[in-house]
């Protein structure tokens, strides 16, 4: 069934996989089957900041409950605070919160652009392309500030 | 048999809205404290305590804890209806989407009275 019905009935080289942005007019007139199972399909740049966002998304998700550990411990009493702050000192504890931390810029830098999208700026095919550099390069930048911040 | 529950709100817009709105919340919120902190180096616990017992910080972090609650709800289950789907689990993806939503739910609920207990708590 499926892929193994629609393979054998065509030459070994021929392309099923419509690479993400070429999918043009003439594959979606023509009556060959078209590859939609997005697990076979390569990321342009746009699917790759795209999928970043998702994945920081889940790490915060869980990283929740790390902050919130850290928070309810650092207010409930002086004695926490320096505990938390001790911890923070472990190369450990540094990685950890890098981590978070990175997650949540990177959230934030992508989010923003979504924000300005929604305004209309950058949503073209190469304004699209552009943005998601953009959002590489400026999310990098402060990563890595971040991390000579942090150490 | 109900294999696909639309979303919470019922309305792709209003999620769309939700998303957005919650998204700036918790931008603002996030940028002030990374803010106070790098601006703050050697940060004392009095400072610390008096920052979050201050009412209208109060307010903000409540306000905060709402949006995360909306903000990792949309997006969680944009996620889920993504990625557990039939094609990637065969007939088992709606019973398996539905509990991983319901543990997205319940944690998240979790998390929120945590916060609550957290920020009017202390």
């Amino acid at each position: 069934m499926g892929d193994g019905y629609l393979t054998s009935a065509l030459p070994d080289n021929f392309a099923l996989i419509v690479r993400g942005s070429q999918c043009d007019k003439k594959a979606v007139n023509s009556q060959r089957p078209v590859n939609l199972d997005l697990r076979t399909i390569k990321l342009p740049i746009t699917g790759v900041t795209s999928f970043l966002h998702r994945v920081s998304g889940i790490i915060l998700f869980f990283g929740i409950a790390v902050l919130l550990y850290g928070l309810d411990k650092s207010l409930a009493s002086a004695e926490g605070f320096a505990e938390v702050k001790e911890c923070l000192t472990s190369p450990l504890a540094k990685f950890v919160i890098w981590g978070l931390l990175s997650a949540l810029l990177y959230h934030l830098v992508a989010g923003v652009r979504h924000l300005i999208m929604d305004m209309g700026i950058g949503e073209t095919l190469e304004g699209g392309k552009l943005g998601s550099k953009i959002v590489l390069v400026v999310s990098t930048i402060l990563i890595v500030l971040l991390g000579v911040w942090i150490w | 048999m109900v294999t696909n529950v639309t979303n919470f709100s019922r309305s792709g817009l209003y999620d769309w809205m939700a998303q957005r709105v919650s998204a700036v919340v918790l931008a603002a919120y996030v940028l002030f404290l990374l803010g106070f902190v790098v601006a703050n180096p050697g940060l004392g616990y009095a400072e610390w305590q008096a920052l979050f017992s201050n009412n209208a910080m109060r307010i903000f972090s409540l306000l905060s804890l709402v949006a995360l609650s909306v903000h990792a709800w949309v997006g969680m289950w944009t996620i889920s209806t993504d990625y557990l789907t039939p094609m990637a689990l065969g007939k088992w993806a709606t019973v398996v989407r539905f509990l991983f939503q319901a543990a997205c739910g319940v944690a998240m609920f979790a998390f929120f009275v945590w916060g609550v207990q957290i920020f009017w708590g202390n």
